[in-house]
């Protein structure tokens, strides 16, 4: 069997807005646009990965929201309903999901392998938190890939960022090496926004723009820096600088996706491609790509 | 008719455990049996509404109230979903849902009301609402944890619950769905390993249910910051609901207290505790913050970039986008017997709410401005400019008539002890039937003298305005 690899890592932000303001089949309000410059860096994004072949996206999302160890959904195929419970006038969507159970199961067994609390999630009445289904559409809209999907486990609750960033790195390690002995070609998301302070109040059109912009210089500042990061080959210095980021700037990297997706990419230093952009109730968002396939396949 | 009011508070544990898995650990029992025991008090007090505040239904734009009248989903647990699922199907009291959100707003609060198929009903709020009311014979409403919101944003939150309580001459059960210290074990355990976290947590557990068994709630809340500080995980809800409680039932700390059980549930602390608002101890208390009526934003964190929202008194009347501008507002004057409060609008000059002389209470004019606000229910009558606009002569002089009663009551009177009343209309040609409508609903019921004068101007864009003069008796 050939070796896995991952051919393309991303932050792809989830906050329902996106899909809300697009208007899919599966979502029950209706927006008159908003967020575009966000919606566009999707647009790119997935044009940027048109061509690249690979069988399954694996996820996690900081909206599935573990405590106790990290999870995976564990079985085929999920369909449902998902509204959002702090935006449901904004997200009231059909989902219809298939899960690649045979790499969850895979990256599972290696990380309990590797001493970490895991756990194969079996429920079949189980409702898929809205940021794994918000990120899953606006990367895939036709859902004809496979997702592994991964629980955010909320360390940084108990202990700190540190201890919660090396669970995360320890976490991507394992996952890095669960997709290289799958022998499948996989694109790994971090479903995460950056600066996360919100606005308190909603406008009475949710997508009036004339109304959205950052909460704040200073998390406009630590955004620009994390993204300059990115751009330029300095994923080290995104994790050594992650408890002040995340403390700072209330970034949504508490949850862990953002230093998972750097260690499963194994640290990259070579320049990411920023799609996108923008601000959502204040809070800071880009879509950016790794575009593994560019670096690594040229390396081997 | 029996007395409106709480009737009685519980503080309940959010786990699936008790409702999924009682018999896998003899704790996790004893709180089932507590839960139960809970059901059945709550039948024996004859209430007719349950009110759920629950930690584990954050929300972010301000506070959620559910107002699906049935709402039906199944609901697994996002870290203890291998203990099964649990299916709901709840009554929601609608029309109180609406009225507390309208109440909300009318103090300062962002609020808003949900009503959604699939809406997904929060952990914690399913457990209480299935163990506590497990025929849905009392119906409910659950109300969800703003993230940012202080202690004041909380205290008027229930302050706004009592007023509608009040109104509607409800008698409630008000619910904290929490747990006390919520460090769970971070790996799984048998659950015959289950144990409190830590030996320090568990001393603040008892600690905190000591309080609580001796009816001192008000004292849990003002140590709130701190029991968060000593045994929470930083979760975003913190420890606000001992605010809320403790708001329901008046800041008192001389309640009357027993706690039914207190178990680990995967090493948090669960307890069912119950609080009779029947007084008992000393009450002795002190305050470590002002006591508030109305919510005026308190979060300085946007404020750098918020330098051109309006200011309260700015904002334009609720679903009317005609903005007015009236003279500048003063504070209440205090002088010897005068009578002022948060829950009136301010004045428009040197003046006081009412004053007090013997027996008698004059209120000075008081017309339909919202406290918080300044909005006017029903409209303004013109605009900036002074071009007339649509108003609604009936919402402002039930306004008049809500602001009149709550600087009454402020003096420790009663309604029915208002004895005589001069009303000025701006236009008694078109208003006086609305007005006299109204009138009759209310004050008219209780039978004081009447004037009404047309006038040609009143100093804000008002339609009405009252004269009340108020006897206190002997």
């Amino acid at each position: 069997m050939a070796k896995g690899q991952i051919v393309a890592g991303c932050i792809a932000p989830h906050p329902p807005h996106l899909v809300y303001a697009e208007n899919p089949p599966q979502n029950e309000p209706v927006a008159e646009g908003g967020w575009e410059q966000l919606r566009w860096g999707y647009e790119r994004l997935r044009a940027s990965l048109a061509t690249i072949e690979y069988d399954a996206i694996v996820l996690l999302s900081p909206h599935w929201q573990t405590y106790i160890g990290t999870h995976f959904l564990g079985l085929p195929h999920f369909e449902g309903l998902s509204v959002d419970p702090i935006f449901p006038n904004l997200f009231r969507y059909h989902y219809d999901m298939n899960v690649d159970v045979e790499l969850a199961k895979a990256i599972h067994d290696e990380a309990a392998a590797a001493g970490l609390p895991v756990k194969m999630m079996e429920n079949p009445d189980f409702r898929v938190d809205y940021g794994t289904i918000t990120t899953g559409h606006l990367f895939n809209p036709d859902w004809d890939k496979p997702l592994v999907v991964i629980s955010s486990n909320r360390s940084t609750a108990y202990y700190s960022v540190e201890v919660m960033q090396e669970i995360m790195v320890e976490l991507g390690k394992v996952t890095r090496k669960a997709i290289e002995a799958s022998g499948k070609k996989v694109v790994v998301l971090a479903s995460n926004s950056l600066s996360h302070r919100h606005f308190t109040t909603e406008s009475e059109v949710p997508e009036d723009m004339s109304k959205e912009h950052i909460t704040s210089h200073a998390m406009h500042l630590w955004d620009m820096r994390i993204i300059d990061y990115m751009r330029t080959g300095q994923a080290q210095r995104i994790l050594d600088e992650m408890p002040e980021f995340t403390e700072q700037a209330i970034a949504e990297s508490d949850g862990g996706g953002l230093s998972w997706l750097l260690s499963t990419l194994d640290v990259p230093t070579y320049p990411a491609i920023l799609h996108g952009y923008g601000t959502i109730i204040g809070t800071g968002n880009a879509v950016v790509e790794w575009p593994c396939y560019a670096h690594e396949v040229k390396a081997e | 008719m029996t007395q409106a009011g709480i009737v009685g508070s519980f503080v309940v544990p959010v786990h699936p455990h008790t409702v999924l898995a009682p018999d896998q650990n003899p704790g996790w029992r004893r709180l089932r049996d507590a839960f139960d025991e809970a059901a059945e008090h709550i039948r024996s007090l004859d209430a007719d509404l349950i009110i759920v505040y629950s930690t584990t239904w954050p929300s972010i734009i301000g506070h959620q109230i559910q107002a699906d009248p049935n709402p039906e989903w199944v609901m697994v647990d996002h870290d203890f979903h291998d203990l099964g699922s649990i299916h709901y199907s709840f009554n929601i009291d609608q029309e109180f849902a609406h009225a507390w959100d309208e109440a909300n707003r009318t103090r300062g609060l962002q609020s808003r009301c949900v009503n959604y198929k699939g809406f997904p009903i929060d952990v914690g709020s399913v457990v209480a609402l299935t163990l506590l009311n497990p025929d849905n014979r009392i119906p409910a409403v659950i109300v969800s944890s703003n993230m940012y919101a202080n202690r004041s944003e909380t205290t008027v939150l229930a302050k706004a619950c009592l007023d509608v309580i009040e109104a509607q001459g409800r008698r409630a059960v008000a619910v904290t769905a929490m747990s006390l210290s919520n460090r769970m074990f971070t790996d799984f355990i048998e659950p015959g390993e289950d144990k409190i976290h830590s030996l320090k947590d568990d001393e603040w557990n008892r600690k905190i249910l000591e309080f609580m068994q001796e009816g001192r709630l008000e004292d849990v809340g003002q140590l709130s910051r701190t029991i968060h500080q000593q045994i929470r995980v930083q979760k975003v809800v913190a420890f606000k609901p001992m605010w809320w409680l403790s708001a329901m039932n008046g800041n008192r700390n001389n309640l009357t207290g027993r706690v039914l059980a207190y178990e680990p549930i995967h090493g948090a602390g669960g307890a069912v505790v119950l609080l009779d608002p029947t007084p008992s101890g000393t009450g002795d208390k002190e305050y470590d913050e002002d006591d508030v009526e109305f919510f005026h934003g308190e979060r300085g964190v946007l404020d750098s970039s918020h330098e051109d929202e309006p200011s309260p008194e700015s904002i334009p009347p609720e679903g009317d986008n005609r903005s007015h501008h009236g003279p500048e507002l003063w504070e209440p004057t205090e002088a010897t017997g005068s009578v002022n409060t948060d829950r009136a609008p301010m004045p428009v000059g040197a003046y006081p709410h009412a004053r007090r002389v013997g027996n008698m209470l004059y209120l000075s004019g008081v017309g339909p401005r919202q406290p918080a606000t300044n909005n006017i229910p029903g409209g303004p009558i013109h605009d900036q400019n002074g071009e007339p606009l649509e108003y609604d002569i009936r919402a402002q002089t039930r306004a008049v008539v809500d602001n009149v009663r709550r600087i009454v009551e402020e003096a420790g009177a009663r309604m029915d002890q208002i004895v005589d009343v001069t009303t000025f209309l701006v236009d008694m040609k078109r208003d006086f039937e609305g007005y006299n409508e109204v009138w009759a609903e209310t004050l008219g019921q209780v039978g004081p003298t009447r004037t009404t004068l047309a006038i040609d101007a009143l100093p804000t864009p008002i339609a009405v305005e009252m004269k009340v003069i108020v006897h206190l008796g002997e």
